[in-house]
């Protein structure tokens, strides 16, 4: 160790395990953190020492942390992650450029910071937004007296890539969902930048934000994604496939009643309006605050806030949802996945239409990573037969709610893509043990 | 006259702007201006009744639950619906939990960098800050080897030159006062609370599934449960894990929450109390700027009892012209809003407050076209709202609880004020100020997180007698709701007294209001042209240099306004 060491100690090199190094985390302890880390990008373990290498010649990227029609809660939860925590990101990977949570200069001397990025970071920077753009006319959301949306697009086609954290920040969110006044719209619709990664969910899962930056230090690009942009190792998924309490769901072993003897031996909340049977997200295996607990283990149902347009499009928290498929071990975002994303968000106009999830198969072959859009558009497209094919027009969703249609389910998608033989009508509404009159479908 | 615009002020959660006209060196008159507008009211109609929590908690991710918590009570009060006590406790840890966690965080990561001058601390000698730190309080990492290694941790992010959130700081700036071995203490600590918060968050993760937004709320009580049986489950040859999923209410998890809430209470008391009372300490004459409007409001939070009206441990009402000794009764129905002075549009009716049950929320952006460098010369200048309690415009947060507690005579809420004013130049009086807010927030730290260890001691008693209900399944059935009914739901949050106001009919939300802490407290004038409480407190706040506004700062900070809860 000795004298290399202290000497590269003494120098204050940006390399970040130079300086987890002297702040006095072990060897030991930093490979130890590089093995976390592969845990939450659900890479084989065998790549920890990758990473570690990594790591040790990467330099600090530049992040700026830019906000749009937001709660704040994105930047809390960046607060959150325990492999690497907010102080190692700040002091030995990140350099936090610009973050209105943060920072400590205000007003001007906080936009300065805002300016010029290129020349000032030859090598790039990251973008990370957190919150929705509004696109109606009303000064929704200002910066120094500019729109929001200019400021982001800015600093978003220079970057490296932008992570849209949140759901806001991927599809609107709150805001756009029905009875939102603002037309706010996620990154992806109205910001172009090199790379977009969305991060979705609410609010994002802190470990999956650190683990997607540790990924760029790392390999020196993004993780890869589905077509919604939505990284596989966190959103690969289905969250029921991933419970603790999926043996209960195939026992038939129900919690029927809030507060029931089942509800203490943490049987199934698929009754109760859980929404993991159609929501793709890490929450089981990856859970929050360090792993302390996560939605469903703490009693009350998914809502799944991963998915497009799901304020709306899951029909309210406690709705029971259509029976969901038997386990099918392969599913991934990417094959039943995107018909079902494409299904929460189409609402409407896709109930039990194959021509639907063709059409998106076939944008998605087109550009690979895409940014979200809640629904297609009403243009005559090229089908994958190579017919020109028109998109029924997408009802406008004026009054909230209770005019959204009933969303498609797993089952449905499935039987679109040809995967399922059963149609759909035969499983829905199948009875299930325990069906009491008050929660049957 | 030089008009003075800082547009964004950071270390809040959302964007505000605030212009300021400075003459003689000091605010003549200050605006604060909330630029963005999410309509999280507009989104909530239609929608069930039972789901409004979900969407009404996503106005505040960083004083995150306790909105939940006004929405789930009010549901509750339009179904005239009570909650079981482990329902009561489980709520209060929830909420002290965000309480605790934004006291601490708004002190270290918000206001800190007004007080303390983050280049200073680089220049402190190691061994020096830890004798002042060993004389200040018996907190552990207090060594010379400690603190050399924190100064060379902050360097990464504070050097000359060195870029990250203190690039841009007030470096050098002449507002700065502290010494600097106390500065290299504070931002020691500011390190130190990054992971602190990081672990005080486990317990509204156990109990809430995640943090933030936990999602375990239910219109009657909890939707968390109990091990199967309760800790005094008898031996009946089934083990409860053998097959059962985990129950955060195990014997293991009340155990991690306990060690989790001892281990905060130990930061706050040895770290934070202290830290801030050094702050206060330095800048005496900042008890006397900042003092503000003197009308302060409490709604009252943490029911130590399962009564009704509930016993409370910080109480209900409010004070005028800081007559502490008198507190008076309150009632929300003297609760109303003016928009004469914000983006809105109260059509049909012009100089009226409404009261949240009847009021409404029409956006309409009257400022000037975007881009703009300043809004002086329009009447409209923010998207918040002016909300008024009998007509006059109110202070409210953790200043606002304790001393309508103080007043109420609660006897450890007076303890806990004393003891720490007693050792202020300017007793009781020092805390109407600027830095007054800073250890009010100080105070009430303290007396909550010592009240979290009893209340999960009363749970735990509680579940081991075999009272296991967390919920209220009465009105559970929505085919048992009346047809239409209304109600309200208050709480108080980090940030001060929080309202929200519903209409439900046949199961779903007709209308529905929420009035938040920054409401009050980032509030712009009224249908009187009367400042709300911050915009007040800003007049008379000296700026020593006009392009580098730290003063004007550490008062907004104070109130700790966040404009995304304002205007939701």
């Amino acid at each position: 160790v000795a004298a290399n060491e202290r000497r590269l100690l003494a120098e204050t090199d940006e390399r970040p395990y130079l300086a987890l190094l002297r702040r006095g985390v072990s060897r030991r302890a930093f490979l130890k953190f590089s093995a976390a880390m592969t845990a939450v990008l659900a890479m084989p373990l065998s790549y920890a020492p990758q990473i570690a290498r990594a790591l040790e010649s990467a330099p600090r990227i530049p992040l700026i942390w830019l906000r749009g029609l937001s709660c704040g809660g994105d930047s809390q939860a960046f607060l959150q992650p325990a492999n690497p925590n907010i102080s190692e990101l700040l002091v030995s990977m990140l350099s936090l450029e610009y973050s209105e949570a943060l920072m400590a200069g205000a007003g001007t001397d906080a936009t300065s910071a805002l300016a010029n990025l290129k020349n000032r970071f030859p090598s790039g920077y990251i973008t990370v937004v957190e919150g929705a753009i509004p696109t109606a006319d009303g000064a929704f959301a200002t910066l120094g007296g500019r729109p929001m949306r200019d400021v982001m697009s800015e600093v978003c086609a220079g970057a490296l890539g932008t992570i849209a954290v949140g759901s806001c920040a991927f599809d609107g969110g709150l805001s756009a969902s029905a009875g939102g006044l603002t037309g706010a719209v996620g990154v992806g619709r109205v910001v172009s930048t090199p790379h977009l990664v969305n991060l979705p969910g609410c609010p994002v899962n802190g470990d999956n934000l650190a683990a997607t930056l540790v990924h760029y230090l790392t390999a020196k690009e993004f993780p890869p994604t589905d077509g919604l942009g939505r990284p596989f190792f966190a959103y690969g998924g289905l969250v029921h496939n991933q419970c603790e309490r999926r043996a209960h769901f195939e026992f038939g072993e129900f919690v029927q009643s809030w507060g029931d003897e089942a509800s203490q031996k943490g049987w199934c909340l698929y009754k109760m309006g859980c929404k993991g049977p159609q929501t793709f997200a890490n929450c089981p295996t990856q859970k929050y605050a360090e792993s302390s607990s996560w939605n469903v283990l703490a009693g009350h149902g998914c809502i799944g806030c991963t998915m497009p347009g799901f304020w709306d499009g899951m029909g309210g928290a406690y709705q029971r949802l259509p029976a969901p498929l038997p386990f099918l071990p392969d599913v991934s975002s990417d094959t039943l996945g995107m018909a079902l994303t494409g299904s929460v968000a189409g609402l409407a106009v896709v109930h039990g239409g194959a021509s639907y999830v063709r059409q998106w198969r076939v944008r998605r072959a087109k550009r690979p990573i895409e940014t979200p859009e809640p629904a297609p558009e009403p243009v005559a497209e090229p089908t994958a037969e190579g017919v020109a094919q028109p998109a029924e027009p997408v009802a406008p969703a004026a009054e909230p709610v209770a005019q959204a249609a009933e969303p498609i389910t797993a089952v449905d998608a499935a039987f679109a893509l040809g995967e399922v033989a059963t149609p759909p009508d035969a499983l829905e509404g199948r009875p299930l043990a325990g069906d009491t009159p008050e929660n049957a479908p | 006259v030089t008009r003075l615009v800082i547009d964004p002020v950071t270390r809040v959660g959302g964007q505000l702007r605030v212009e300021a006209e400075l003459s003689g060196g000091a605010v003549g008159e200050a605006w604060l201006s909330a630029t963005s507008f999410r309509g999280i009211e507009t989104v909530l109609r239609g929608r069930p009744a039972r789901d409004a929590w979900l969407l009404a908690q996503r106005v505040c991710g960083s004083c995150t639950g306790v909105h939940a918590l006004a929405s789930v009570r009010a549901v509750e009060n339009a179904l005239g619906l009570a909650i079981p006590k482990n329902a009561r406790l489980v709520r209060n840890l929830m909420t002290a939990t965000t309480l605790v966690q934004e006291h601490v965080v708004n002190f270290y990561l918000r206001e800190l960098p007004d007080w303390a001058d983050p280049a200073a601390a680089l220049t402190a000698d190691p061994a020096a800050t830890s004798a002042l730190a060993g004389s200040i309080s018996d907190w552990p990492n207090s060594g010379s080897d400690w603190y050399a290694a924190a100064r060379d941790r902050l360097q990464a992010l504070v050097k000359p030159g060195a870029s990250g959130p203190f690039a841009n700081a007030y470096v050098g700036h002449p507002a700065y006062r502290l010494p600097r071995e106390a500065s290299l203490m504070l931002y020691g600590h500011y390190l130190e609370a990054l992971d602190w918060q990081r672990q005080l968050v486990r317990v509204r993760t156990i109990l809430g599934g995640k943090s933030p937004h936990p999602q375990t709320y239910l219109v009657g009580g909890m939707a968390i449960a109990p091990q199967w049986g309760g800790p005094s489950r008898p031996a009946d040859g089934e083990h409860p894990s053998a097959r059962h999923s985990p129950s955060p209410l195990s014997t293991t998890g009340l155990a991690d929450i306990d060690v989790l809430i001892s281990d905060a209470a130990r930061f706050v008391s040895s770290a934070f109390v202290g830290d801030v009372l050094a702050v206060a300490a330095h800048y005496p004459e900042w008890q006397q700027i900042g003092r503000g409007i003197g009308h302060y409001l409490s709604f009252g939070e943490f029911a130590t009892a399962d009564t009704d009206p509930a016993l409370l441990l910080l109480a209900r009402g409010r004070v005028m012209d800081r007559d502490f000794a008198h507190p008076r009764a309150i009632d929300q129905e003297s609760v109303a809003e003016s928009v004469d002075h914000a983006w809105y549009d109260y059509p049909d009716l012009h100089d009226v407050l409404l009261h949240p049950a009847v009021g409404q929320t029409r956006p309409r952006y009257t400022g000037p076209a975007l881009p703009y460098s300043s809004l002086n010369g329009f009447d409209q200048y923010s998207w918040t709202k002016a909300p008024r309690y009998a007509d006059d415009p109110m202070e409210v947060g953790p200043l606002a609880r304790l001393l309508v507690a103080y007043g109420a005579g609660s006897s450890y809420v007076t303890s806990a004020v004393d003891r720490v004013t007693f050792g202020l130049e300017g007793g009781m009086d020092a805390l109407f100020s600027t830095t007054g807010r800073m250890v009010a927030r100080a105070i009430e730290a303290q007396l909550v997180v010592t009240r979290m260890g009893e209340w999960l001691r009363e749970l735990v008693a509680n579940l081991a007698q075999g009272d296991l209900a967390l919920v209220n399944l009465d009105a559970w059935d929505q085919a048992r709701w009346p047809s239409s009914a209304s109600g309200f739901g208050l709480a108080e949050g980090p940030r001060g007294s929080i309202g929200h106001w519903l209409t439900i009919r046949d199961g779903r939300i007709a209308d529905y209001q929420i009035v938040d802490g920054s409401t009050w407290n980032g509030s712009p004038r009224d249908n009187r042209g009367r400042p709300g409480a911050c915009e007040q407190a800003l007049v008379g706040t000296p700026v020593a240099d006009p392009k580098r506004p730290l003063e004007v700062l550490r008062t907004i900070h104070s109130f700790a306004v966040c404009p995304a809860c304002a205007v939701h």
